[in-house]
């Protein structure tokens, strides 16, 4: 693939930034919702 | 819409909504991705350089899209007080920004074969890159103020970064760029068809992804006042 070395890191970047933050929002929300189900039992 | 302003509707509305969105996002990114990197064709000037438009447009769009939502957000946090409002800014302000970083360095690693130049402060690009700064200014100016119950400073800052949306959308029209005009409006369309069917998966994929982290944040932040304010009432209590 020509241009590969710009494409790469191009397509890099987004794959690791959106599933970063999509796995860090969604540990975030289970810890949070966990802690409140505990509180409320 | 104040029925469904309530954090109780909201929450149930929301725990059904949030793999509605998560599921069929992942699904639609991956096939867009995929089909962008391997399955379109070349473009008979830019060569393979042109698959970069698969991450670099749609992030766009959610960039400016994103801030659109933050404003309307914080303008009804504003009018009506409603928490929830302000909670669903504050969601927005991450992704939004997430989403307009990935379009300045795509944009970036795209001008270098296609310019010749990773960076020329063009309208377009310099409009952008205002754009990430006022997402980043919300991001601190709220973060700073997440104790203080009366705090306007974010909200109003939102409202008044809103100017720069169409001097955005404009900014290829208004002063002479080396960023391109538009090739899609909502007549026609410059692309061919082969890679309008990747560049539509990714949009589609990248929204609904952008729609279920914001969920998932707003459910995080509910759920930490939750817990936040019982452990004040027992400290109260116990007091």
């Amino acid at each position: 693939m020509i241009h590969a070395e710009f494409i790469a890191p191009a397509y890099g970047l987004t794959i690791a930034g959106l599933a970063g933050l999509l796995l860090v929002s969604w540990l975030r929300m289970r810890a949070a919702e966990a802690a409140a189900e505990k509180l409320r039992r | 819409m104040h029925r469904f302003a309530n954090p109780a509707r909201f929450l149930k509305i929301a725990r059904v909504a949030t793999p509605l969105l998560v599921v069929p996002g992942l699904l639609l990114t991956i096939a867009g991705l995929y089909i962008g990197l391997f399955a379109s064709p070349p473009d008979y000037q830019q060569g393979d350089s042109v698959r970069i438009m698969y991450v670099h447009v749609p992030a766009a769009w959610l960039g400016s899209g994103g801030y659109l939502g933050l404003a309307l957000a914080s303008a009804a946090a504003l009018i009506w007080r409603h928490p929830l409002a302000s909670v669903a800014a504050r969601a927005i302000a991450l992704p939004g920004a997430l989403f307009t970083a990935i379009c300045l360095v795509s944009g970036s690693l795209w001008g270098k074969p296609t310019w010749g130049t990773y960076w020329v402060w063009d309208a377009r690009l310099t409009s952008m890159l205002v754009l990430l700064f006022l997402y980043l200014g919300y991001l601190a100016l709220s973060s700073a103020e997440s104790e203080r119950e009366d705090a306007r400073g974010a909200a109003i800052l939102s409202l008044v970064g809103v100017i720069n949306l169409p001097i955005i959308k404009y900014s290829v029209e208004w002063w002479h760029t080396l960023h391109q005009g538009a090739s899609i409006t909502l007549t026609k369309s410059a692309i061919d068809p082969a890679m309008l069917l990747p560049l539509f998966l990714s949009l589609g994929g990248f929204t609904l992804l952008f729609g279920g982290i914001v969920l998932m944040r707003m459910r995080t932040e509910l759920a930490t006042t939750r817990v936040r304010v019982r452990n004040r009432r027992m400290a109260e209590a116990h007091a």
